[in-house]
């Protein structure tokens, strides 16, 4: 079973257009803070709701950009990129556990606040090193890089490949989300973690903060998107997608296709947790509802919505989906899911290049 | 009939000494007053053995007694127990009860009634003093065995007896009641004698060997059980996944709307109950008429979510899979819009309630045998279409090979659109016998879809057989696990092994062989 | 297959408005004018998991507002609802909070039912010096100056009900078995309940505490464990605080197992008559719940109150339940203080709360108190045919809340 992808990078007029269309949202983007501090009567003055929505949005785009990578180039579909963002969240989650020290309601000088009710005398094992913010950050890429590599490393050596892929991924990121709703598993449980005090010496919930972390969100959206173009520009970006299109093929032409499916699996994983650890401190809460499956399907949307095979696709997708959602569930409380899920189905249908391929030509 | 026999007794008391009408009649005093007066005059009514009390202990049960302010009380048909004669009804108010009472009224009801000429009242009446054992309860254990006949009714009217012979002063006896006991291998029987093993130190070690035969005995009907139970749940994913093993396994289309088609299923059961509520010969049928009902109402659903839609995706199975979702979250939606995102009641028929007993002790609850009888109706049904109807001829040749099926003059878009009707409206089956045990909400479906799709890639995508395996094996797992692990981690670990075990066995336990496996 | 220009052209045309949302957003500042309306936020799911439980109580909110402005509104200006939907999703929660508090200005929010959407939003409500009313009975254990808590603490509700199972009327139980849905309210609950029950004297041994997952279906294996604790001597008693979607097939199973109340109670503090309206009543007769309110509670201000309701829901047969009638106290208590205060500024309205006072309708009158929570009274429930539920106990008076409960050790060493 082949996918009949066409491989739609942009070419000619569209890919200049869309060169320009990115520079000017980035500095959009990059603007919004400062905006932020205009008075309030000023007419560019832009709250701080609109902010931290954006700087979410941008840590969704580093995921859909992640998931484009694997399923658009390299014809992996994950159902269960949700846990490699949600992992490197707990991660950041936990070290701003720690970072809470004894501010916390029971004023333990280790021990988080569910720790203490619970009855825990001591901090797990697996807590220890999360009061540094390098080891954290080191964690955020290391657990999903580790968990993508031992998935990945058995299905694609048995060959696991399409929607068997998919589904094993999806039950991945399932048992995940059970497991993490246990209070045994000294995670907080559903509640998972909140009320986080600060990070890197500077109190959070503060516009200052919040500039700080959207600034961090939007470098690391460049960087993805720099280190995804280049991979995917690079000889082994072309042996990947032509294992997308013909993997017997490649395989039988001497390309050991298992490395190079792990290697850009692990990649996408890193990426994944490295979005959810910068996703975590901004929206204020980590809890095992980010493991579930329809987060994971979401998130894929995002990139068939945008146009996947393209990067930028991923960003556009992820940008306009949330943004629906986000406006949608305001002015429809009782009716967003339908258009929403129109979307998903028209865009299926209709626009199989996704909305990128609105602005670009199709390919011969 | 009842009644008739009631006069009859009513007959007999007319020899005894006109002084009984008084003794009932001042039994009552206090009636209502408070729950702890209730369970006395329910008390002194039980020793008292006056069968007018039956009826009246009756309705204080259904809570449809009365009392009036005057302190009279009124039995449902308005007359007033203490004479008989009717009474006025003004300011009357239902006596209320609580479990304390339920408790005493139902050792009193039974002390009553174990003499009914009913058989199944005399066994309910045995099990109701079996559960409240009294000294005083002896005498008339003994006298109600020298009459019966039943030797089911026996068996528990020795079992009450000895649980009251516990409470007893007499030695022997609750020596030999201890041995009895020891015999009932029931949970109650044994909570018996270890709460008679603390006041009776003299004979602990004749209690102990009882207990340690219980214990044996109940070890082995919890083999049975949990397999039960095992079988119970795999039955239950068996029905969720058979659907999707047409839809996936046949024809490779990954319908994530799955789960709500199994919950319209399940509503079109609400509604065909509802439909058959203002027709009383016809509501007790609702639950056999909803299987068709829900079966056709699915099966359209499918056949246009399939010609509108999923055809035109075809060979590009992820898009499937993302534009179900997108389905399955506007069907959801729908229905929380039209029935409310409350849950709806969908009322069990009596020969699903309840508990069946078998032989060893071994107790079944109704609904969920009920359900293991229609999964292998359903499998049934699915083997006989694919493999004796045109339809599934055809099917089956769609399948093999699609364009020398066209060739031969086989319609396929019409067969495609048939296989997956067939398959939805095998979810909506599966709805029906979900609207049994869980509820029926917008939510129903999501929480079968994932296990459904393991069971499927567990079994091996395509084979009937493997999905049967598949499911009941993941039930019997789970089950087994649970006691050690807990629910939440024995699913955990089902999830990981059937993924390790995916990772060894790509197609599952019953893979296809041949080109069509290829392809 | 490649789709044509026409339906290209109309999906442009859509989703060219998506893309407009983000530059829009900022615009929906509203203009601020004198007399302009009383903005009052609904923060409930409408979606997903929680949307069974939550849409009632935005109903509920969305009829207060009808009935306040039918007064003629408060302070002279008209109350407008906003509502969102958080769609069960925690993260959204917080992001609905800060966009009702920045973005549309509410002047006060009813919302949440579970713990964790209170504590998603409390830290936005906290930094935005909002105004949350969370109507929901809960585990305690915490107090923020900008919430102010309508359901009742565990010393309201569990406690109480304990009590009665071990006392004579309610079976002298010797033997509890704790069961729970896997998540905070539960666990807390139950550490609280186990610390009071060593204190009467129940050993540890003849505790047994059980979790289960969220939506947990298949009860079988637990209720025939539950069977087999209770078949160990001693009278045995049920506390459940399975929550949702999951109480449906764990009656279900209780019923066919045939466990009935006499010989095994269950006492629940999540079931409550919208819970029970999708359950077969019958052989669930007896079993118990605890709550500060119920339907059938007798007297004219709960009478005035469902009447309300069913005539603004349009439907003689639905029920009320507890947390609707704690965002009902909840809002008139809130317009008490707005009358009060002078003002809808959180600063004068929050001190305008404490000491507020109503005859709510489950019969008694409750207090703000100074921990933002209300005295309530407690009342025990037994499941009818019907439903509903006949209350066999209740306290003489209202109970003051102890968010902060004393059978938690830690809570000695608590800041604050």
């Amino acid at each position: 079973m082949s996918a009949t992808l066409a491989s739609p990078a942009p070419s000619g007029f569209g890919r200049m257009t869309l060169r320009l269309v990115l520079i000017g949202a980035v500095l959009i983007l990059a603007l919004l803070p400062v905006l932020n501090q205009m008075p309030t009567d000023s007419a560019l003055h832009v709250s701080d709701f609109v902010v931290t929505v954006c700087g979410k949005w941008i840590t969704y785009a580093v995921l859909a950009l992640a998931i484009d990578l694997a399923w658009g180039y390299a014809g992996i579909l994950s159902l269960g990129h949700g846990a490699f963002f949600a992992l490197g969240g707990y991660a950041m989650g936990m070290h701003l556990m720690r970072l809470i020290g004894p501010r916390g309601v029971y004023g333990h000088p280790v021990l988080p606040d569910f720790m203490v009710f619970l009855g825990y005398q001591e901090l797990p094992w697996y807590w220890l090193g999360f009061d540094h913010f390098p080891f954290a950050i080191l964690m955020a890429m290391a657990v999903p890089g580790l968990l993508a590599l031992v998935v990945g490393y058995l299905a694609f050596r048995s060959r696991i490949t399409g929607v068997y892929l998919s589904i094993i991924t999806q039950a991945m990121t399932y048992a995940l989300m059970l497991a993490f709703f246990r209070n045994d598993m000294g995670f907080g449980g559903n509640n998972g973690f909140t009320d986080f005090k600060e990070l890197l010496g500077m109190p959070l919930n503060t516009p200052n903060a919040r500039s700080v972390l959207f600034y961090a969100s939007l470098a690391l959206l460049l960087g993805a998107l720099w280190l995804c173009s280049a991979v995917t520009r690079s000889k082994l970006g072309r042996v990947l997608v032509a294992i997308r299109d013909a993997e017997s093929r490649v395989r039988f032409l001497g390309y050991d296709v298992t490395q190079h499916k792990l290697f850009v699996f692990v990649l996408s994983a890193v990426l994944a947790g490295l979005a959810g650890a910068l996703y975590v401190p901004q929206v204020g809460i980590i809890n095992p509802g980010e493991f579930s499956p329809a987060n994971s399907i979401e998130a894929v949307i995002w990139v068939a919505v945008g146009g996947r095979g393209t990067l930028l696709g991923a960003l556009l997708g992820a940008f306009s989906v949330n943004a629906l959602k986000t406006w949608l569930t305001t002015v429809a409380p009782d009716l967003w899911l339908f258009a929403l899920g129109g979307l998903f189905v028209a865009v299926t249908l209709f626009l199989p290049r996704g909305l990128i391929g609105l602005f670009t030509k199709a390919p011969k | 009939m009842k009644r008739h026999l009631l006069g009859l007794c009513l007959a007999l008391l007319l020899a005894l000494p006109a002084a009984a009408q008084d003794r009932f009649a001042s039994a009552l005093a206090g009636l209502g007053e408070g729950f702890g007066q209730t369970a006395e005059v329910a008390e002194r009514l039980g020793a008292l053995g006056d069968p007018r009390a039956i009826p009246l202990l009756r309705a204080l049960q259904d809570g449809t007694l009365r009392r009036t302010p005057a302190g009279a009380v009124l039995l449902p048909n308005g007359t007033d127990a203490a004479t008989g004669q009717p009474a006025d009804a003004t300011g009357a108010e239902p006596v209320r009860i609580n479990n304390r009472v339920r408790q005493v009224l139902r050792g009193a009801l039974g002390r009553l009634q174990l003499i009914s000429p009913d058989p199944a009242e005399r066994l309910a009446a045995a099990e109701a003093v079996f559960r409240s054992p009294a000294p005083e309860n002896v005498p008339l254990l003994q006298s109600a065995l020298t009459q019966e006949r039943e030797a089911r009714i026996r068996a528990q009217l020795e079992l009450a007896l000895a649980a009251s012979q516990l409470r007893a002063d007499d030695a022997a006896a609750k020596r030999d009641a201890v041995a009895r006991l020891g015999t009932a291998a029931t949970t109650e029987a044994r909570a018996l004698l270890i709460e008679a093993r603390a006041a009776n130190p003299e004979i602990a070690t004749a209690i102990d060997v009882s207990i340690a035969a219980i214990e044996q005995r109940l070890a082995l009907r919890r083999v049975v059980e949990t397999l039960f139970q095992g079988l119970s749940l795999g039955s239950v994913l068996l029905l969720a996944a058979l659907g999707l093993a047409v839809t996936f396994g046949v024809m490779g289309v990954i319908n994530m709307a799955h789960g709500e088609f199994v919950m319209l299923g399940a509503y079109a059961t609400f509604v065909v109950q509802e439909l058959c509520r203002g027709i009383p010969w016809l509501a007790p049928w609702s639950l056999p008429l909803a299987v068709p009902a829900a079966f056709l109402v699915t099966a359209l659903a499918g056949a246009v979510l399939e010609r509108g839609l999923i055809r035109h995706l075809y060979g590009r199975p992820l898009e499937t899979l993302l534009m179900t979702f997108g389905v399955g979250m506007i069907l959801q939606q729908a229905v929380r819009l039209a029935f409310g995102a409350q849950n709806r009641e969908v009322v069990s028929p009596s020969w699903m309630q309840g508990t069946l007993m078998f032989p060893g002790g071994i107790a079944m609850t109704q609904n969920r045998l009920w359900i293991i009888v229609f999964g292998i109706f359903v499998l049934l049904l699915v083997v006989a279409a694919i493999r004796f109807t045109r339809f599934g001829l055809e099917m089956r040749a769609v399948v093999q090979n699609r364009r020398i099926a066209a060739t031969m003059g086989i319609r396929t878009g019409r067969v495609d659109a048939m296989t997956f009707a067939f398959g939805s409206g095998l979810a909506g089956l599966a709805g029906v016998a979900l609207s049994q045990i869980d509820n029926v909400s917008p939510n129903l479906g999501t929480g079968y879809i994932i296990d459904s799709f393991m069971v499927v890639v567990f079994g091996g995508v395509g084979s009937l057989a493997g999905t049967l395996v598949g499911a009941l094996t993941l039930g019997v797992v789970n089950k087994v696990l649970e006691p050690y692990a807990g629910a939440v981690l024995a699913k955990v670990c089902v999830l990981v092994a059937i993924m390790l075990f995916i990772q060894r066995r790509p197609k599952g336990l019953f893979a296809l062989k041949g080109r069509a496996a290829e392809s | 297959m490649s789709p044509t220009t026409l339906t290209r052209r109309a999906a442009l045309a859509g989703l060219g408005s998506a893309l407009a949302v983000p530059l829009a957003l900022p615009a929906i500042r509203p203009a601020w004018a004198q007399g302009a309306p009383i903005k009052v936020g609904v923060l409930h799911s409408l979606s997903g998991t929680m949307a069974i439980s939550e849409t009632a109580l935005r109903d509920t909110v969305l009829m207060m507002v009808e009935w306040a402005n039918a007064q003629g509104g408060v302070l002279g200006r008209k109350l407008e609802a906003v509502v969102v939907d958080p769609a069960s999703n925690w993260p959204l929660f917080a992001e609905k909070a800060r966009e009702l508090l920045q973005v549309h200005k509410v002047d006060v929010t009813f919302g949440c039912w579970t713990s964790v959407s209170r504590k998603s939003v409390l830290p936005v409500f906290e930094e935005l010096k909002g105004l949350l009313f969370y109507p929901v009975q809960y585990e305690g254990e915490e107090e923020s100056p900008n919430i102010f808590y309508t359901g009742a603490a565990p010393n309201q509700q569990a406690i109480p009900a304990v009590e009665y199972l071990m006392s004579d009327d309610g079976g002298e139980a010797k033997r509890i078995v704790l069961l729970g849905t896997d998540y905070v309210y539960p666990r807390t609950t139950n550490r609280i309940l186990r610390g009071f029950l060593n204190s009467k004297g129940i050993a540890n041994a003849d505790i047994m505490e059980e979790y289960t997952p969220f939506g947990h279906s298949d009860w079988q294996g637990i209720v025939a464990r539950v069977k087999r604790f209770a078949g160990e001597g001693k009278k045995t008693a049920i506390v459940s605080t399975i929550n949702g979607d999951a109480n449906v097939p764990f009656y279900r199973e209780l019923g066919n197992q045939g466990i009935k109340a006499e010989d095994i109670p269950c006492v629940a503090f999540s079931v409550g008559e919208e819970e029970l309206a999708g359950i077969d009543t019958k052989p669930l007769v007896g079993h118990l719940a605890a709550w500060n309110y119920f339907m059938s509670v007798p007297g004219a201000p709960n009478e005035e109150f469902k009447k309300l309701w069913q005539t603004y829901i349009k439907n003689p047969k639905r029920v009320t339940n507890d947390p609707m009638e704690a965002t009902y106290t909840g809002f008139r208590m809130w317009m008490q203080a707005v009358q009060k205060a002078g003002t809808t500024a959180v600063a004068q309205v929050t001190p305008a709360l404490i000491g507020q006072k109503l005859t709510a309708p489950c019969g008694y009158e409750e207090e703000m108190l100074p921990n933002h929570h209300l005295s309530k009274p407690v009342l025990i429930g037994e499941v009818q045919a019907d439903g509903q539920f006949n209350i066999v106990w209740k306290t003489p008076n209202a109970v003051k809340a102890e968010n902060w409960s004393q059978f938690i050790p830690e809570n000695a060493n608590r800041r604050r």
